[in-house]
């Protein structure tokens, strides 16, 4: 009986224990629920006002992905950033988004290589204060066989041999197709053989509507033919199966230049910012640094500020220099000519 | 492909173990985003959508139809949509967000809701009705019956969260046009891929990849074990 009696007494106590576990249990869990959801909320919070504070006090820069992907600009910014205080964000779109971003007032200022999109821009009052920052050039490259034989031809020639090869159904030729710089380009050397490509009917020429990086793999893949900027070319040329065929000459000079977007047309923009962040581009010391930046030890944009109608027929070399000259603590004095112009094409 | 594939292995050893800033930068921002669309979309969706899925209304076939439908919502397209919202040229210019996580974030939430509402509204939904019966018999009141119900259904309903987290973070499309891709600011795993892959740098995408995969499945991890828990 005794034994009976102390085995009841033993569970109703385990039971009660049980019970009370169970009760606490629960209601910590709903607990610690209610704080974890409290925190993240928190947390969240926290982090929108640190990126709105950081938003208001940033300038984005739109360029190009072939800029972009050259590393220049990884190089440069930590220099102006630690400088100036000025955060510079990047975003490296196609040429034709960079330009609409500008449009839009999603952009401050502009670094970009297309000259004539860039006039555009300018004379419809989006931007102001262009200046022609740095050139480097564009090169057909091509298959080791380089079926279509266009090496050491003349440029004409070879857009024509190219034509003639595709026609044949001997070649591919695979281009940006995105209204990039380098794409206008490439529209504009077919046009010297009076031939506007069309992919739908000639079948031998592609559009890959990518960037250059890509548009890069898919002709290496493929065997084919394109225009490449030097600039990728050269962090890309020992890995792919393609050599360079076609370079020097000034329609193959790729000028590139900054705009600042109009504050008139935009007044959200950071126009004080901005012109800082292009002074220090064509200042002795940004020039200075684009000179010195290097891939596979050569030299991949040429600094010309100041010197832009020698380099690349420019018509307003004076007016940039007399801006910037005026600018507090832009212009000092342009690069050391010399060293500049010869190291560069062979015509 | 083969020594890509090495190098990309070895390069996602070196980074996590090297503590590079860079890639530790690229994940925490990675998973705050997805993290926190994914939070805001289960506090909206949860209740939302356990809600309808108890009720029964004139209409509900078709709202299921068009919440499947937007349940597959091409993100992409998302993002174009909250890009031309948010531009400066936009309706919602002034705020000032394109470029930022927090536009990030606007665009996963808007994908990852109808996700949530869908898949815990078909757990509700799937729960045995006897259940159901056997609550109300008891004279519960209707918010207690909802959340009995979702007590009940809380694995399919966290299987839900999981395939809304999942989903946000590899997506790609809609963050590269809203974020802008940009170094230590809006650059998530997946657009990082995209721009080493643009640039040919396939061993340092592979490493990514690698290191995505790895976080993806610890999280998964522990969101798993937490629905699978005895209680």
């Amino acid at each position: 009986m005794k034994i009976k009696n102390f085995f009841h007494i033993r569970n109703k106590v385990l039971d009660k224990e049980e019970e009370i576990k169970i009760k606490f249990n629960s209601k910590t869990r709903k607990a610690l629920i209610f704080i974890s959801v409290v925190l993240f909320t928190g947390f969240i919070g926290t982090y929108t006002v640190l990126e709105y504070v950081h938003s208001q006090n940033r300038i984005i820069l739109a360029t190009t992905t072939s800029t972009y992907d050259s590393g220049l600009l990884d190089y440069l910014l930590p220099v102006f950033e630690r400088r100036y205080k000025i955060t510079v964000d990047v975003i490296s779109v196609g040429t034709g988004e960079a330009i609409v971003a500008g449009k839009n007032g999603d952009a401050d200022v502009l670094l970009v290589h297309e000259r004539e999109s860039e006039d555009q821009f300018v004379e419809d009052d989006y931007g102001v204060n262009r200046a022609c920052v740095m050139y480097n050039d564009f090169i057909i490259i091509g298959p080791t066989s380089d079926t279509a034989g266009i090496k050491n031809t003349n440029i004409t020639g070879a857009m024509s041999k190219l034509k003639n090869a595709g026609d044949l159904g001997k070649i591919k030729f695979y281009s940006r197709g995105d209204n990039s710089g380098t794409h206008i380009k490439e529209l504009k050397l077919w046009k010297l053989i009076g031939f506007t490509p069309d992919p739908s009917t000639d079948e031998w020429y592609y559009e890959t509507g990518t960037g250059m990086g890509d548009t890069l793999s898919v002709t290496n893949n493929n065997k084919g033919y394109t225009l490449i900027d030097r600039g990728t070319w050269l962090s890309r040329k020992e890995k792919v199966n393609l050599i360079d065929l076609i370079y020097g000459g000034e329609i193959l000079l790729n000028p590139y230049g900054a705009i600042a977007i109009n504050p008139d047309k935009h007044p959200n923009v950071k126009y004080d910012h901005a012109i800082t962040f292009i002074s220090f581009l064509v200042s002795e010391e940004g020039q200075e640094l684009i000179k010195d930046y290097r891939k596979e030890g050569e030299i991949l944009f040429y600094p010309c500020f100041g010197i832009c109608d020698q380099t690349h027929g420019c018509d307003t070399t004076n007016e940039e220099i007399k801006f910037w000259k005026n600018y507090n603590g832009g212009y000092e004095s342009p690069p050391s000519e010399s060293s500049l112009i010869t190291k560069s094409f062979s015509f | 492909m083969a020594d890509e594939l090495l190098e990309g292995i070895i390069k996602a050893f070196i980074l996590i173990f090297t503590f590079d800033p860079e890639i530790w930068d690229i994940m925490f921002l990675s998973i705050r985003v997805s993290g926190t669309a994914t939070f805001l979309a289960s506090l909206i969706g949860l209740p939302l959508g356990s809600y309808l899925g108890l009720r029964k209304f004139r209409g509900k076939k078709a709202l299921t139809n068009l919440l499947n439908t937007f349940m597959g919502f091409p993100p992409v397209v998302m993002g174009l949509i909250i890009f031309l919202l948010l531009s400066r040229s936009g309706p919602l210019g002034e705020l000032g967000l394109l470029y930022t996580t927090t536009a990030m974030i606007i665009a996963q939430l808007f994908l990852a809701i109808p996700i949530v509402i869908g898949t815990s509204k078909a757990a509700i939904e799937s729960v045995d009705p006897a259940l159901k019966e056997t609550i109300l018999s008891l004279g519960s009141k209707e918010y207690q019956l909802w959340w009995e119900l979702t007590k009940e259904s809380k694995k399919s309903i966290i299987a839900g969260v999981i395939v809304a987290f999942g989903q946000a973070i590899s997506e790609v499309g809609a963050v590269i046009i809203v974020g802008g891709n940009i170094r230590w600011h809006t650059r998530t795993f997946t657009t990082a891929i995209v721009l080493q892959t643009r640039m040919g740098e396939f061993g340092m995408a592979i490493a990514l990849g690698l290191v995505l995969i790895i976080i993806t499945f610890i999280l998964n991890y522990t969101l798993t074990h937490l629905q699978t828990k005895k209680d």
